[in-house]
């Protein structure tokens, strides 16, 4: 049996990932944007907190990391996969770049969920 | 053989001497962009924490970090990343289902999403640096 460490059997649940993620993204966008805008939420310190802290945007925030993090990782494993041949390099570039988004994910949802 | 079959071999890219159709930079850039975007996660993360930071140590490091000229310019070429990201995002999603397939709407929608995301950076830049 032939095994692969890489490779991309993955690609079309990856392809689609990608898309939602991008969509969600661009709402969560133009929801921050309309209400910063609109609703001065970024005009002080108060009003910002207030807005970030507030339910269901913070449940937004929280979504908005998680597709963030996956979006970003399919992104830039697909950059090391165009070119990084080499196979031990790339799959260590891929755990990297894992690791990193992990924590990140991590960091950025102990900020909103401590509000 | 035909004189014209026979071409030396290995053929090697002259990058320098591709002319890529305006789309083709566009694409490039998105990739670049998003690459910027993930280099500069930490920075961004970091200034989301101070901007939510409810003390007064909290704000006034938030004012210093965004008060300094390299942190300003790095947000300012993060900004116009996003911004190209986004366009060519929604470009990309719109050709997905088959909206602006052709050659010429393709060439307009790369020009559209180069002008938007530069005209969006101008806009927002200028705020950015305090100039309104």
């Amino acid at each position: 049996m032939k095994r692969l460490v890489v490779g991309a059997h993955y690609g079309l649940m990856d392809w689609l990932a990608q898309r939602v993620t991008a969509i969600f993204m661009a709402a969560y966008t133009l929801i921050v944007f309309a209400a910063t805008l609109l609703g001065g939420v970024a005009s002080s310190r108060e009003a910002w907190h207030a807005f970030m802290a507030n339910g269901f945007i913070r449940y937004l925030t929280f979504l908005f990391i998680v597709s963030l993090c996956y979006h970003a990782w399919v992104g830039v494993r697909d950059i090391w996969m165009d070119y990084v041949q080499p196979a031990a390099i790339r799959v260590t570039l891929h755990m990297l770049t894992l690791f990193a988004l992990v924590g990140y994910a991590g960091w950025a949802v102990q900020i909103i969920w401590r509000l | 053989m035909p004189p014209e079959i026979a071409k030396p071999r290995p053929k090697y890219l002259a990058l320098h001497q591709i002319r890529l159709p305006l789309a083709g930079y566009a694409s490039i850039l998105h990739r670049v962009s998003g690459a910027g975007l993930f280099l500069m996660l930490p920075l961004l993360i970091w200034l989301l924490q101070l901007s939510l930071e409810p003390t007064a140590d909290g704000a006034a490091m938030f004012s210093a970090v965004m008060g300094n000229l390299l942190v300003k310019l790095i947000l300012l070429g993060l900004l116009w990343a996003f911004l190209h990201h986004f366009c060519m995002g929604i470009r990309i999603l719109l050709i997905d289902v088959q909206i602006g397939v052709e050659k010429q709407q393709a060439h307009s929608s790369a020009m559209a999403v180069m002008v938007v995301s530069l005209a969006l950076t101008l806009i927002l830049g200028l705020k950015l640096l305090g100039a309104y």
